[in-house]
């Protein structure tokens, strides 16, 4: 025994560098995965601080693109309420059910921290559980779809972008209805694969994608981005889709946090179907 | 001592600040990230005890890490970097510059050293970090160019950064 002391003692450099090297291949392995440990993430108050400080400074920078969007966003949003109304007044019988809550709330937040340039992207929001953000909802702005929650802490959350090969969407084409799977082939940060499209339907480019409303996590309909080019490689079943993603990554300032109110109604109700 | 403490705090806020909030956007081609807080770790003396050297390394690792949502990648390359210093040191110096309890910078060591010093440290570092970062070998060759764009950029920023404070 007092002999192992002596030799771990007289190589104690070699066996820190072990020790230390174990402990960060541990990491890797188990917690660069899915769901990840709260505190060693940008979601932590200390760290999300720093991000929304340099955030805050960063954004007089891009005032006028922002105002530019918002204003674009805003028209976009006053003719869809102009057609509403008129569709109301039309067929009166059809108004809009305000007893039931709403299937889906938005809150809005800010990007304070977002890269494109990793395989795995992660993005950091400045609203937490304080504002009722929880793991698992959805993230979107007025471009598109943008990611999906995974850890929350009191005023920040961290989620996947979808640039980040470990995220998975449903997504369906405009176009046919068919749908498939979406994920980012790890290339570009504007490009991402459509897949388990089978060879007969007929794929134009250009197609719309949007999300299917199949995950629970993303209501039906948003926009994805567009078809850019496709291929049926031999031997396979599946088309070889590349989609060209509406939401510009490298950009993104303001996003939405979607909550589905009737997720967890959903989730047991499927999983009754699993069980029987 | 304690002044030399001070300044190596400073340092190393510093150096982590630049890179979660400036290197780490920058974004060329997605080839292209540059890595440059491991000169902390190439600036720390000679004479610096060993378990010192390791810990700070790790320490500095995982505070990047935490930043950039990479837990263990930064640490493990680090990590690394700290274990190899005393080797590299070895073989790019004369034992007397290493005895003297100098700092292994541009002044002490003369460009041509220091430049090896950085090369072989960076390349080490990085290649680390990329295979690391893809925990595989399945885009073998794409990681390959990354490895290689992004070392020499973080190169060519370390050895700039040691200019232009010299210069001062």
């Amino acid at each position: 025994m007092r002999s192992l002391f002596r030799f771990l003692l007289r190589n104690y450099f070699v066996m820190m560098f072990l020790a230390l090297e174990a402990i960060s291949l541990a990491l890797i392995v188990s917690l660069n995965d899915y769901q990840r440990v709260t505190f060693l993430n940008s979601s932590n108050n200390l760290v999300g601080s720093v991000y929304e400080r340099f955030s805050n400074l960063d954004d007089y920078f891009s005032l006028s693109r922002t105002n530019a969007r918002l204003a674009s966003e805003n028209a976009s949003l006053r003719k869809q309420l102009h057609m509403r109304i008129a569709n109301q007044e039309n067929y009166p019988i059809n108004r809009p059910d305000t007893v039931e809550a709403p299937a889906y709330i938005f809150t809005s937040a800010k990007v304070i921290s977002n890269s494109v340039n990793k395989q795995f992207n992660y993005i950091t929001i400045n609203k937490g559980s304080r504002h009722g953000i929880k793991q698992d909802m959805g993230i979107i702005n007025s471009e598109g779809v943008v990611g999906v929650i995974t850890n929350v802490s009191q005023n920040y959350s961290t989620g996947l972008s979808l640039l980040n090969k470990r995220l998975l969407i449903p997504a369906k084409i405009t176009t046919n209805n068919y749908f498939g799977s979406l994920v980012w082939d790890g290339e570009h940060y504007n490009t991402a694969d459509l897949k388990e499209i089978p060879f007969h339907v007929i794929v134009n480019v250009g197609d719309t994608v949007v999300t299917s409303g199949y995950s629970n996590i993303f209501p039906d309909g948003i926009m994805i981005g567009k078809i850019k080019k496709f291929d049926a490689i031999s031997g396979t079943n599946f088309y070889d889709i590349k989609v060209e993603l509406s939401t510009n990554f490298k950009t993104l300032k303001y996003v939405e946090v979607v909550q589905n109110t009737k997720r967890t109604e959903l989730i047991k109700l499927e999983s009754n179907n699993i069980t029987e | 001592m304690i002044k030399d403490f001070g300044k190596y705090v400073i340092m190393f806020i510093v150096l982590v600040l630049i890179q979660v909030l400036i290197l780490n956007n920058i974004q060329l081609s997605g080839l292209i990230n540059p890595y440059i807080y491991i000169l902390f770790i190439l600036l720390l003396p000679f004479t610096i005890p060993g378990y010192f050297l390791l810990g700070i390394s790790f320490l500095l690792g995982i505070s990047i890490d935490i930043f950039s949502n990479t837990p263990g990648i930064h640490s493990g390359a680090t990590v690394l970097i700290g274990f190899l210093r005393p080797g590299i040191a070895q073989l790019i110096s004369s034992r007397e510059i290493i005895e003297k309890g100098n700092t292994p910078n541009l002044s002490q060591l003369g460009f041509a050293s220091f430049l090896k010093y950085v090369i072989i440290a960076v390349l080490i570092h990085h290649l680390f970090l990329f295979f690391a970062e893809t925990f595989s070998f399945g885009d073998f060759l794409e990681t390959l160019v990354r490895w290689i764009l992004s070392s020499i950029f973080s190169i060519v920023i370390i050895l700039a950064s040691q200019f232009i404070l010299f210069k001062n």
